[in-house]
């Protein structure tokens, strides 16, 4: 398990360091492209855990989509070569006592609920058995979640309609 | 496979140089063969058919040492890092669909590709890296600080993630006729599969699911943004779109991008529709050493279908290109998977 502490650490690091360059930065096309940095560790701490599928979702919805619409909104409205001070404020001691709060809740949950649990992990996870737990186990919310998005698409439409 | 022992460290550097090589090799053998040659021929362009005496061999060589002494300029307004990391992103994702397209019974990327318990998610993982360019796009269209490139790389991410839709879901009735999404166990779904109890061409999935064909090569053809698709490009009203203010070696990187993946999804049209490396009588070490070659001939076949639609239409425009994806493409390939599920339940 050595090697994989070891990867979760230098992942998590440069996971750490993405996320502080996306709140840093006073340039916002820098910020989303940080952002890909975060959401690639992310895929690959779910490659640590064994989930491959979960993993690639992640790279073709949220790096291959998700932040394509960042910079494709961005660079439709302004486009903003040159970093912007406005992107910046002088709340910086309130902005970190909130951050440490929600580290604190964090924490303070998951070791509640998990206490010392481990994960033990056999290689890969199939991906037969994720959709089997997706269709029995879970069936509700993923029918909710569909709902929800036929709404969110059909608000989308309403709003993006001009007569 | 020979019985030759060597370290996992040898081996990461072994493959990794194959990588590397193949990958600049295919895009240059596609430049060569369709975009100098049959281009040539079918639109009676004499340049590129003149130096070097027999249909003008030495002209892609003399292009690669034009491309080698450009000078690398960046524009005064540019965005050096982005401008610099983009056209590397751009290759990465053409590399990294590379990795997963099997060539033989024992050469592909086991791990990541597993046949056993069917639980690999080779086309699934090629798919979700081949999204990654349009980052390395939209990169290089903004840090250009040029309005001509910042247009052709909207239209590039609008295109792209237009067209990404119907290429996973024309992906869908394969994985779900062959029951896997490994790539490898797809091919042997189709080498070792009978038509009527007779096996003598095993089992291609282009019979099936022609439909799926159709649109993963009209998809494929847009994601590639080759013509009639290739408005972010559009020399004539973009310039060259994001790729304008790119030269010389920078350039051959978006270049070798482009033609690596026309070369890569034309694999994976190869894999997944007509069945890969495999030759239904052809087992054993035998398909090792005969798989690559097969493969090779059979995404020559499929990329000299998708560069003569290349070199015959004119440029859609861009409402146009948008309502063929999203009111034809999509809708007809949300058939072709309720079909393909109702028929495989059925028989």
């Amino acid at each position: 398990m050595i090697a994989e502490n070891v990867a979760f650490g230098i992942i998590a690091a440069a996971m750490a360091l993405g996320a502080l360059g996306v709140v840093r930065t006073k340039n916002v096309v820098h910020a989303a492209l940080y952002l890909v940095v975060v959401l690639a560790g992310g895929a690959a701490q779910f490659i640590l855990l064994g989930q491959e599928f979960v993993a690639w979702v992640q790279v073709l919805v949220y790096i291959g989509a998700v932040i394509v619409l960042f910079l494709f909104g961005i660079m439709l409205t302004r486009a903003p070569m040159h970093p912007k001070d406005s992107l910046d404020n002088d709340l910086r001691w309130p902005a970190a006592v909130t951050a440490l709060f929600l580290v604190g809740i964090l924490v303070g949950l998951l070791v509640h609920t998990f206490h010392a649990d481990k994960i033990h992990l056999n290689g890969p996870v199939r991906t037969a058995d994720i959709t089997n737990d997706i269709f029995t186990t879970y069936i509700i919310p993923f029918e909710v979640v569909g709902v929800l998005l036929l709404g969110a698409l059909i608000g989308a439409v309403v709003l993006a309609r001009k007569d | 496979m020979i019985g030759i022992e060597v370290g996992w460290g040898t081996t990461l550097a072994i493959k990794t140089a194959v990588v590397l090589g193949i990958v600049p090799l295919t895009a240059l053998i596609l430049g060569y063969v369709f975009l100098l040659k049959m281009m040539s021929h079918m639109q009676s362009r004499l340049g590129p058919m003149d130096p070097g005496g027999f249909h003008g061999w030495y002209q892609l060589i003399g292009d690669g040492i034009k491309f080698l002494q450009k000078e690398d300029i960046m524009p005064g307004e540019a965005d050096r890092r982005v401008f610099a990391l983009a056209p590397a992103i751009v290759v990465l994702s053409t590399f990294l669909v590379f990795v997963v397209i099997p060539a033989g019974p024992r050469i592909r990327v086991a791990s990541l590709d597993s046949v056993k318990m069917f639980d690999g998610v080779g086309v699934f993982y090629a798919l979700a890296v081949s999204s990654l360019s349009v980052i390395g796009v939209l990169m290089a269209g903004w840090a250009s600080s040029n309005k001509y490139a910042l247009l052709g790389a909207l239209r590039a991410a609008a295109q792209l993630i237009a067209y990404e839709l119907p290429l996973v879901l024309a992906v869908v009735g394969v994985v779900i006729q062959a029951g896997t999404m490994s790539l490898q166990g797809i091919v042997n779904f189709q080498q070792t599969g009978s038509l009527f109890g007779w096996s003598g061409i095993g089992f291609p999935l282009i019979l099936t699911q022609f439909v799926g064909f159709a649109l993963f090569m009209v998809a494929a053809q847009a994601e590639l943004t080759q013509p009639p698709f290739d408005m972010p490009v559009a020399e004539s009203e973009l310039v060259a779109g994001y790729m304008v203010e790119y030269t010389g070696f920078r350039f051959l990187f978006f270049f070798i991008g482009e033609f690596g993946t026309a070369f890569a999804f034309a694999a994976l049209a190869a894999t997944l529709f007509l069945g890969g490396w495999s030759v239904p009588w052809v087992h054993g070490t035998a398909a090792d050493f005969l798989g690559p070659l097969v493969l090779f001939a059979k995404v020559m076949f499929v990329a000299f279908l998708m560069f003569w639609a290349r070199f015959t239409y004119p440029r859609f425009r861009e409402d146009q290109l948008q309502a063929i994806a999203w009111k034809w493409l999509i809708p007809i390939a949300l058939a072709n998977i309720l079909l393909t599920g109702v028929l495989k339940v059925a028989f």
